[in-house]
């Protein structure tokens, strides 16, 4: 009898940790990162106002420092007038705030953040240590061909960047 | 009866204003824009939306900028953004979504007339601009 009580017992706690353990914010499902795919976010703003002009880059490759002097900044984006309306500009920048990379919402935004000094808030994603040793075999010639543009353009070779997969196997590097 | 009455008109509200919400063409955007210039539409002109788009400017970093810098020389063929992203083509013979969204409109003028010409575009060049655009055939 003291068996099967006990049992239970151990049984009840590996099932609570288990779903505390599994149970992830809301907005994020599977993909933290570890598995060559971004955090699976959704938010209507961010995808439709980010995605205008570029693919609309995970919260989790920068703090959450950055968003704020980026979001700050987005009549001069980087030579471009990206400037919203009030509200659509606190939207996002509530959304990156609470996924960023120092939101300990995703195993990704961790390992950025190791690379990243602790006063640190680079605007560009691509001048983190971490996109730096991704990229470290990408000759600066091939950064620089045509077809690529910029270290900005993801979709150029990783082909399913839109959808959030970064995995190795994704990869073909345009001439 | 009265109460039926009452929700179909209720109904019959709500879509005519769903309708205008949305419902913005490259005609009514010209005669808001002439308006506001405070200029009859026939005032304006597709010669001078032409020019507006093909025209270079200095632009920020010094290098010669243009709508047609993205947008390309052939406003029905797409475009790309400096990133490299693709721009759907401008012109309404190609892509039917153009100008009918009167905050989307605003939001490209605003950023666009900032990046190519240093300021904002006036009404009148607005409603140029959307003029030529729905010319082209």
């Amino acid at each position: 009898m003291n068996y099967l009580l006990r049992g239970i017992g151990v049984l009840t706690t590996v099932g609570v940790v288990s779903v505390l353990a599994f149970s992830l914010p809301s907005g994020e499902a599977r993909g933290d990162g570890s598995d060559g795919m971004m955090p699976k976010l959704t938010h209507k703003n961010w995808q439709q106002e980010c995605a205008s002009c570029h693919i609309a880059y995970s919260p989790a490759l920068l703090p959450r420092a950055s968003w704020r002097r980026l979001m700050g900044g987005l009549d001069r984006h980087f030579g471009e007038n990206a400037s919203l309306d009030p509200t659509t500009q606190a939207d996002i920048l509530k959304f990156l705030e609470a996924n960023a990379a120092d939101s300990g919402t995703s195993q990704i935004g961790r390992r950025v953040m190791q690379g990243m000094g602790a006063k640190d808030a680079p605007l560009r994603l691509t001048e983190t240590r971490w996109f730096v040793h991704k990229h470290d075999e990408v000759s600066r010639a091939t950064w620089s061909r045509k077809s690529v543009g910029s270290a900005a353009n993801c979709a150029a070779c990783h082909q399913q960047a839109e959808k959030g997969v970064f995995d190795e196997h994704d990869i073909r590097i345009p001439k | 009866m009265i109460k039926h009455v009452f929700i179909c008109g209720l109904a019959m509200l709500g879509m005519a204003s769903a309708v205008a919400l949305a419902a913005e063409t490259p005609a009514s955007l010209m005669a808001r824009y002439a308006q506001e210039a405070g200029i009859p539409v026939s005032a304006l002109s597709a010669a001078r939306g032409a020019a507006l788009y093909r025209t270079d400017h200095p632009g920020r970093d010094g290098q010669p900028v243009r709508c047609a810098s993205c947008h390309t020389d052939n406003p029905k063929q797409p475009g790309r953004t400096r990133v490299g992203k693709r721009i759907e083509p401008l012109a309404p013979a190609e892509n039917p979504q153009r100008f009918t969204d009167v905050a989307k409109v605003e939001k490209w003028f605003r950023r666009n007339c900032q990046d190519v010409l240093q300021r904002e575009c006036s009404a009148q060049e607005k409603g140029d601009f959307i003029f030529w655009l729905s010319q082209v055939k």
